[in-house]
């Protein structure tokens, strides 16, 4: 059974204390539950993920966080302030970098950090001066007068994530910070994400790229239509939800569904479970080496065999889907 | 010593609700002054100077005098002036509270961002009228520099003037911020256009309200533009009364009106 936050944990005094705290919380629209019920605690100093497919609930959760959507139901505590009552205090202290750059057009790169500062009450020296260090952070000192609209993608993203930074928050929040961006760009993001983690800024991601949860969270949970079906680090759900290894077979022409009925009863033998996908079978076991040496010496014998580390993308599709029910 | 504390006051107004309103106007300031806005600014200006010229002096050269209620008679040009005042007033912070409004809010989604500091969506509806605001009393003073210019009031009167003009740019953006709401596409604009020209056309801009039948009179009772007129031409032509408050009062109502419906629809749209 997945292995959610314990009921109960109210009663327990959190230690330290958790800067975001969800009881079962829940957001409608009309009909829709787009959010059913997540409970959840994010410590400080954490960089904390919310994985799962488009629509399953992840931003609508961090709309709620950011105080930007009042919850339907439930209780929701941000540095322990409630954010129907507190939202400026709670917002003054979140940098947000949402999945839309929405970026000003009309200002430059410059102007949209010392007009967002402003938003913060932040002097306009102070603002300048962060404006410019945060533009060499995120390697944009050079479009510093530049517009908006012709930076590239990447830019435009870099660009949000150094606004967001602007007053200094206390929890970062990004809902799909890398969403659209080249590999290189993806990977500059990363970087920065991965120091400003080391200064000790807690971060809060969505993503649907399961690499990115992987390199960059301490703790995620994986939501899936409104709800979160597991919780806990990138490793530990790979140690509970998969198993070490996973060997993928491919058979040139011949379908795996064929191959399958060949062999069939065999395969089991050689691991904990598989799947059989249109293009290869995916063996999950805890020696790798071991099953693809007897997958091999089966008739017909694969065409191609890669043994590979599992990773939060078998937990994943284990979890939500596209799966055979042990 | 003075600078610091004054700095160590202003930033302390900068984190109040005060200071985050005139933050959202400062954006809009910092916009304008990038973008090039001067063209707009004299389109706006001259829309009722046209206006004044030729029905003023054009028209008026025809019509002659006009009787006031007091029984007073002045030239038809002094008549149309104020009303033109009142125009210049509303038009400027009405097209920027709505179409300017429509724009940041629906098409360029500005506010999303706007609303994910401590920045609140009341904030967002009276920074931006406060903006309108600004536009308006510019258009209202480069009109009276006209009207002086013309011998059409004097600097005393102007001076009396330049609240009530402000008071119709509070009302009419308040207005156009609460129609932007509604509002869903561009071709909207077109009603919008239509009601602000009827209202222009029928407010006793160019004729006395005695003018007109009975039942057309409450409805041109019942726009604000006709309240503003009569507040600018009491004002200009020296015929001052006590309904002149009323007509006051009732221009800060729709305008507190339309900035208090307008932020709460603003608050439904964005705070999904």
């Amino acid at each position: 059974m997945p292995h959610v936050v314990p009921v109960g944990y109210r009663h327990r005094v959190p230690k330290p204390a958790s800067l975001i705290e969800a009881h079962r919380l829940v957001k409608r629209f009309g009909d829709f539950v787009a959010v059913d019920g997540v409970d959840l605690q994010v410590q400080p100093g954490e960089f904390f993920g919310f994985l799962g497919a488009n629509g399953a609930g992840k931003s609508s959760t961090m709309r709620m966080i950011g105080c930007v959507s009042p919850p339907s139901e439930g209780v929701l505590r941000v540095f322990g302030l409630d954010p129907i009552k507190d939202g400026p205090v709670i917002r003054s202290r979140l940098g947000v970098c949402p999945q839309q750059d929405s970026l000003d057009e009309e200002l430059t790169v410059l102007e949209n950090l010392v007009v967002y500062a402003r938003y913060f009450g932040i002097p306009r020296r102070v603002a300048r001066q962060r404006a410019e260090e945060l533009l060499e952070f995120v390697q944009l000192s050079e479009r510093i007068t530049s517009k908006v609209e012709p930076l590239s993608g990447g830019m435009k993203r870099r660009l949000t994530i150094a606004r967001a930074l602007i007053n200094e928050p206390e929890i970062l929040m990004l809902d799909e910070p890398t969403t659209g961006l080249d590999p290189q760009a993806r990977h500059l993001v990363w970087e920065r994400l991965f120091q400003l983690k080391q200064r000790g800024v807690t971060q809060v991601l969505t993503t649907h790229y399961m690499d990115e949860a992987e390199q960059l969270c301490d703790r995620l949970v994986v939501m899936d239509h409104g709800k979160i079906i597991a919780e806990g680090s990138p490793r530990r759900l790979i140690e509970q939800y998969s198993t070490k290894e996973v060997v993928e077979l491919r058979f040139g022409n011949l379908p795996p569904e064929t191959v399958a009925r060949r062999i069939n009863g065999r395969i089991s033998e050689h691991c904990e479970r598989h799947e059989i996908l249109p293009d290869r079978i995916l063996l999950y076991t805890a020696d790798g080496d071991a099953a693809a040496e007897a997958a091999s010496r089966e008739h017909p014998a694969p065409s191609s065999v890669l043994v590979r580390r599992s990773t939060l993308e078998d937990v994943f599709l284990h979890l939500t889907g596209r799966t055979l029910v042990d | 010593m003075v600078t610091a504390v004054l700095a160590t006051r202003l930033g302390r107004l900068a984190s109040t609700p005060a200071g985050r309103i005139w933050a959202v106007c400062l954006r809009d300031v910092t916009a304008a002054h990038s973008v090039g806005y001067t063209f707009l600014l004299v389109v706006g200006f001259l829309e009722p100077v046209l206006y004044l010229l030729s029905m003023g002096f054009g028209v008026g050269g025809m019509v002659g005098e006009v009787v006031l209620a007091d029984g007073a008679r002045v030239s038809y040009a002094s008549f149309v002036a104020p009303a033109m005042l009142a125009a210049s007033a509303m038009n400027g912070p009405f097209f920027e509270g709505s179409i300017g409004f429509f724009s940041k809010m629906r098409y360029r989604k500005l506010f999303d961002a706007t609303i994910s500091t401590p920045v609140t969506p009341f904030e967002v509806a009276a920074g931006e009228l406060l903006w309108s605001l600004g536009q308006g009393a510019m258009y209202s003073l480069a009109f009276c520099t006209v009207m002086v210019a013309l011998g059409l009031a004097t600097l005393g009167q102007v001076l009396a003037v330049l609240p009530a003009a402000l008071l119709i740019g509070f009302a009419f953006g308040g207005l156009g911020l609460l129609l932007a709401t509604f509002i869903n596409s561009w071709k909207d604009f077109d009603y919008l256009g239509a009601i602000i020209f009827s209202m222009f056309l029928f407010s006793g801009t160019f004729t006395p309200v005695e003018a007109y039948p009975g039942p057309a009179q409450i409805i041109v009772w019942l726009t604000p533009l006709y309240h503003g007129i009569e507040l600018t031409r009491g004002l200009i032509l020296d015929a001052l009364s006590l309904s002149m408050l009323a007509d006051a009062a009732y221009l800060v109502v729709v305008g507190l009106l339309g900035l208090w419906l307008a932020s709460r629809r603003i608050a439904r749209t964005l705070c999904r």
